[in-house]
């Protein structure tokens, strides 16, 4: 089976080359998209080194909005907020996300119509509007009489966080071999001990991509943090409340893309370690794994799509598999 | 706590279903699942359905009605899909061209360029957008030396740009995706059989596109009809730009009328969801694409020979 495909591939690849013909427009196309992109992000690094506060004339080069930046209190509070909260409720939504994928996992097939049913509302404020989530969170904090701040701010991110890492990790989870845990415990490990020694091990690389996506998703998020923060600022709210061009931010802005782009870095160059250590992972597909791990990883908000396709394509492999058993 | 003890009860009924005790590690994500996500919906109902006349709170369809008979509101709303209709089309256009030349390129190329796609992503939105609404100053500004009434901040075609700028990875990934599972030989078949590349791609190459095209859709258009930010940036203040995500926010967080603000909250989300469930629609026709998919593999792995 493998090795039919790779040799498909391998035809893929001199068939690429006809049907590659016509579109040599592309060489123009691409790196306009590209630049489009990259031209705001461009723009604001820039200018983050310009002597004066304008975002449209480069007069000279300087670190003064670097130093002013340090200086403004505003904004440091406000970027403390922002990490503090997505780290908190990182945390805590992997610990309630992965816990509940296994419960969900060990489900018994009567209790079905119960666990399609969690599933479908933890879609919910992963399918819907932000503004959606923002307006009803708001208006239960409203309406159990809590105050809007940093609480409020906190128990919001949670509650839309947690579901991406379920997302993440349920999959994973509902694959895994129930007979490992029994064994283990056959073996006579406690039941604590088989989750910390057998299941949690398995789902790592799981939990660290519902993580990831948890974090970004928490501190770049704008419209929730903005209805339910109260006076309680963050990043994204601080940013949203500038009346005029603050320099500052752009010096902000081009430190977060370095650290993103660092961490990105750091990340992929692991992964090419592991890789390179004789981790030879094959999808179904035949394509190569590490690509796609890759490309899963990067996609912070498209995950909602991703792993929508994903489950697309987890049903329909399973529908295949069982007509070929049929068969 | 209440699922806790309406599992037991379960237990307690079907006697013969063991529940695994790991199934109760559920039970926290649960708490927070009914608090966080089914509760805030009963409140935006009640609320919507409630108001606060002389400080008593009386049950009313008022704000139902306020809004349903209110032509500026619907106004705002149509322009609001309009150009999120817009943004949408926009994606597609300029999107399907990307994703396919990604899916079509070698891999070390694709993942070069899904990175750079995708890399933009991490970086917060509003400073995207201030970082895009600065570019736009600049091009205004060398552009008005030639004619001092040229602007694009504050035109429809700055919000829907803006728009597109901000979403157009979620169009372009889900394609991407879906088409990477398009084999080449379907192409070569189809040309073999004839087709010229134009009747191939929309008889091979963009049915099978289209589950990535439907997800696409729902992910550019949900935001983009909804968004506060970008109307807000790329409006550049004029009252034309104060869109449907505007209204809400301003009943929300300066007037602090939540009665009207929920009910104005719920209308739009059902109308969105009504036009999103008639582009789902579209979905089904994806059906039956699979299916004979599907029945081409098996012509392929030889176990259906002789159908015809």
């Amino acid at each position: 089976m493998k090795s039919k495909n790779t040799s498909s591939r391998r035809k893929l690849k001199n068939s690429d080359s006809r049907i590659w013909k016509t579109p040599i427009g592309y060489k123009l196309y691409l790196p306009l998209v590209i630049l489009f992109f990259y031209l705001p992000i461009v723009s604001l690094i820039v200018f983050s080194f310009n002597e004066t506060n304008s975002l449209i004339n480069f007069t000279g080069f300087s670190f003064k909005w670097y130093k002013s930046l340090f200086r403004n209190s505003t904004i440091m509070d406000a970027l403390t907020t922002s990490l503090t909260i997505a780290l908190i409720s990182t945390v805590v939504s992997v610990i309630l996300g992965t816990l509940g994928s296994i419960g969900l996992a060990y489900f018994s097939r009567k209790q079905k119509a119960l666990k399609d049913m969690i599933l479908m509302t933890n879609n919910i404020p992963v399918v819907s509007p932000d503004i959606v989530t923002a307006v009803s969170l708001m208006i239960l904090f409203l309406g159990i009489g809590l105050n809007l701040g940093y609480v409020s701010m906190l128990l919001a991110h949670i509650s839309f966080c947690t579901p991406y890492v379920v997302l993440a990790v349920y999959p994973k989870m509902s694959k895994l071999d129930k007979n490992l845990v029994e064994a283990s415990m056959d073996l006579g490990a406690t039941k604590t001990k088989s989750l910390f020694k057998v299941v949690l091990p398995e789902l790592l690389p799981s939990i660290l991509s519902g993580a990831m996506m948890a974090f970004t998703m928490s501190f770049d998020d704008f419209v929730i943090s903005y209805f339910v923060g109260g006076s309680q600022v963050n990043i994204s709210t601080y940013l949203y409340s500038l009346k005029k061009t603050n320099p500052a931010v752009n010096a902000l802005s081009t430190i977060i893309i370095l650290i993103v782009a660092a961490v990105l870095l750091i990340s992929q160059f692991v992964q090419n370690r592991q890789s390179k250590k004789g981790l030879q992972a094959k999808d179904i597909n035949g394509s190569d794994m590490r690509n796609n791990n890759l490309e899963r990883k990067l996609v912070p908000n498209g995950c909602k799509q991703a792993i929508e396709v994903q489950k697309a394509d987890d049903i329909m492999n399973v529908i295949d598999e069982t007509e070929n058993f049929i068969e | 706590m209440a699922f806790h003890n309406s599992s037991l009860s379960k237990k307690k009924i079907s006697f013969r279903v063991k529940l695994n005790p790991f199934s109760f590690l559920t039970i926290p994500f649960l708490i927070l699942l009914i608090f966080l996500v089914i509760l805030p919906f009963f409140f935006v109902i009640f609320y919507s359905l409630s108001n606060i006349e002389d400080s008593t709170l009386i049950m009313t369809f008022d704000n139902f009605v306020k809004f349903l008979t209110d032509p500026s509101f619907w106004d705002k709303l149509w322009l609001s899909i309009y150009f999120a209709f817009m943004a949408t089309l926009m994606c597609l256009i300029f999107g399907y061209p990307v994703a396919y030349f990604i899916a079509r390129t070698r891999p070390k190329i694709r993942t070069i360029f899904v990175i750079l796609i995708t890399l933009p992503m991490w970086v917060n939105m509003l400073l995207r957008v201030i970082g895009l609404k600065s570019i736009m100053e600049l091009v205004t500004s060398w552009f008005q030396n030639i004619n001092p009434n040229f602007h694009i901040i504050g035109t429809d075609f700055a919000v829907i740009f803006g728009e597109v700028f901000v979403s157009i990875p979620f169009m372009i990934i889900p394609i991407y995706t879906q088409l990477l599972k398009l084999d080449p030989t379907l192409l070569e078949a189809s040309k073999d059989l004839g087709n010229n590349s134009f009747k191939t791609f929309f008889k091979v190459t963009l049915p099978i596109s289209m589950p990535g095209v439907i997800s696409g859709i729902t992910m550019v258009f949900l935001p983009a009809a909804t968004s506060i930010v970008i109307p807000k940036y790329m409006g550049g203040g004029l009252p034309r730009y104060t869109l449907i995500g505007n209204l809400i926010e301003n009943y929300f967080v300066k007037q602090s009328n939540y009665n009207q603000g929920a009910a104005m909250a719920l209308i739009m989300t059902v109308v969105i969801l009504a036009i999103i469930f008639v582009v789902k629609l579209f979905d089904r026709s994806e059906v039956k694409i699979q299916k004979t998919k599907k029945q081409s593999a098996k012509v392929q792995k030889g176990v259906v020979t002789n159908e015809k």
